[in-house]
């Protein structure tokens, strides 16, 4: 910096008027690469949508929702996808969820400062960087062969479910770190404790931050796919499972928690490695609507957090 | 209640001992039937084939390949993005593309690899007219776009925390606006702009569907972008297609490949964690 400062003190204005230009003219040429940039960024999601919507838009109707898949690309459909995306989010979220938030508050509330701590934080970090497939891995060694519970909707939800944990752990902090101090010295100071703390104040506050990492974590969640084929889930699933509703009492059932299934990216993956074009289009209109759940839902969680964070004042 | 709390958190670690468990577990099963030095050395891995070659290097190649060209792309635009975001943009113009940039975080990487298939590389072939139908280029290019927002929101943000008082000096002294991104923000900001680089090699290396779909499935021993190859997370998919019995050798194999991913990026992390330290600022 200084040896390039120093000779500047003997320019002529001249000279001086032009590297003041020069530097001008870099701030300019930046903020119109730096714009074309993020132009390059919004192109590419504009093209994957128009390429999506014109191969696969003509075949969105309500009879490729309501359809098993089938040899022939006209009759097939998405209706085991759907109802097995469906199953497999209510396991992941009926096992993710909880256990994040209660990680989290942990964490931030209860946690002493000491190695216990030091490594859970050190594995939730390390395990938002873990590539999904090796969960992946893992369920199929853990959930499919250790526990017995073969290629059904309750392995490929618990793989999911462990796959979004840190999303959620994450996020349940950051929304716990949030809420002030005073919020809970005020509690402690009318002798609350400090479960009724978190559960009566801090939690209460937090709720909008906690959603929005639910939301965001589900919305990974439905669109992931190699950690399910990995666990070795069938791709061709012309039937649905049992019905969790039953006529007879208990009139709930758990079958379908061990019955096969497919998910929406896996029928996508199908179609998509089929050569004919027919199939490639069935393939277009899976991921049509597959993006417009995920990208619906990261604009609600996107929405959510500008609603909370303008609604509460401190 | 604290019990059951900490119990939960304590899930972090169980799941970590679990993903170590199973993966050695089974590459120990593994490696008693194929010696660590062929799995090393070998250029073919033809795991299903009746004639079988236990050589990692070829599928080494194809994610060496792809995750080069996902960071060519990914780390001069991310940076650009986030220098731009922090230091240029006017704050309607980021209030409305930021948020834009973020749906595409929200994209299913099946959809990527659809985009690589049937958009990107029909119009790679326009150029190149000797592409193949699969290749390592088109998915590269789209696992680059893929981690562009991860780098550039988490570089901005690094670069969001450098103090207001740093610019306000270099405004001082007479600087402009790229020069105060050059010399003072970005130096300022390196250990997060690092991890934001690593977070996206790390993305790249374990990317899965885009190469599963587009670059062909076929181990291949080259680093020519033009030809199709698999990598070691396409092997893992490929395998887990074809429902093999439980203990046998493939079985086992897609273990080791796991094994060896999950080494790559902890490699990564660590140096990562290293660099980060080494650059750290502290106000």
């Amino acid at each position: 910096m200084a040896a390039e400062l120093t000779p500047s003190h003997r320019m002529e204005p001249q000279a001086l008027r032009a590297l003041i230009g020069r530097n001008k003219q870099s701030d300019k040429i930046f903020a119109i690469v730096g714009l074309l940039a993020m132009l390059v960024g919004v192109f590419a999601l504009i093209w994957l949508l128009v390429g999506l919507v014109m191969d696969g838009g003509s075949r969105i109707s309500w009879q490729f929702l309501t359809s098993f898949p089938s040899r022939h690309a006209d009759k097939a459909g998405i209706l085991s996808a759907w109802v097995g995306t469906c199953l497999v989010m209510l396991v992941t979220t009926f096992s993710a969820v909880p256990v994040g938030i209660a990680a989290g508050i942990y964490l931030e509330e209860y946690a002493r400062h000491n190695w216990i701590t030091d490594i859970i934080e050190i594995n939730v970090t390390n395990l938002a960087g873990v590539p999904s497939i090796v969960y992946g891995l893992l369920a199929l060694g853990l959930f499919v062969y250790g526990l017995g519970f073969g290629q059904s909707v309750l392995s490929a939800g618990l793989t999911l479910g462990l796959l979004i944990l840190p999303v959620v752990i994450v996020s349940t902090r950051e929304a716990i770190r949030s809420v002030p101090v005073a919020m809970r010295e005020a509690a402690y100071a009318l002798g609350a404790t400090r479960w009724q703390t978190v559960h009566d104040h801090v939690l209460p506050y937090s709720t909008g931050g906690i959603l929005t990492g639910i939301i965001l974590g589900l919305s990974r969640a439905i669109g992931e796919t190699a950690p399910i084929i990995t666990i070795g889930a069938l791709t061709f699933i012309a039937f649905l499972p049992p019905s969790p509703v039953t006529s007879e009492p208990p009139f709930i059932s758990f079958e379908w928690l061990m019955a096969p299934f497919t998910v929406m990216p896996i029928q996508m993956f199908n179609w998509l490695s089929r050569p004919q074009t027919a199939f490639l289009n069935n393939a277009a209109a899976a991921g049509l609507i597959l993006v417009v759940m995920t990208v619906g839902m990261n604009a609600l969680a996107i929405w959510l957090r500008y609603r909370f964070r303008k609604k509460i004042k401190w | 209640m604290e019990g059951a709390l900490l119990l939960s958190a304590l899930s972090a670690v169980f799941i970590t001992l679990a993903i170590v468990f199973v993966l050695v577990n089974e590459s120990l099963a593994f490696f008693r039937h194929v010696s660590i030095i062929e799995f090393l050395t070998a250029t073919q891995w033809t795991v299903m084939f009746e004639e079988k070659h236990f050589g990692i290097a070829p599928l080494l190649a194809g994610t060496l390949v792809t995750s080069a060209i996902g960071l060519i792309v990914a780390v001069p635009l991310g940076t650009v993005i986030a220098i731009y975001l922090s230091e240029f943009a006017p704050h309607r113009v980021r209030e409305f593309v930021k948020p834009l940039l973020e749906l595409l975080i929200g994209v299913p990487t099946v959809v990527f690899g659809y985009f690589a298939l049937l958009s990107v590389t029909p119009m790679l072939q326009k150029i190149l007219p000797d592409l193949p139908g699969f290749n390592m280029l088109g998915p590269g290019i789209v696992i680059g776009i893929m981690i562009t927002p991860y780098i550039s929101s988490v570089a901005e943000d690094a670069m969001r925390a450098v103090p207001m008082t740093l610019r306000e000096g270099a405004y001082a002294m007479g600087a402009t606006r790229f020069r105060n991104a050059l010399t003072v923000v970005v130096p300022a900001a390196l250990s997060g702009i690092i991890a934001a680089y690593v977070l996206g090699i790390s993305r790249a290396v374990g990317e899965t569907m885009v190469v599963a779909v587009a670059a062909g499935q076929q181990p291949n021993f080259t680093l020519n972008p033009m030809e199709p190859a698999a990598t070691i997370t396409t092997f893992i998919v490929q395998v887990a297609l074809g429902d093999l019995p439980h203990g046998s050798i493939e079985y086992q194999s897609i273990f080791a490949a796991g094994l060896v991913l999950m080494l790559m990026t902890l490699a990564l992390n660590v140096i990562g964690h290293l660099l980060r330290r080494r650059y750290r600022e502290v106000y």
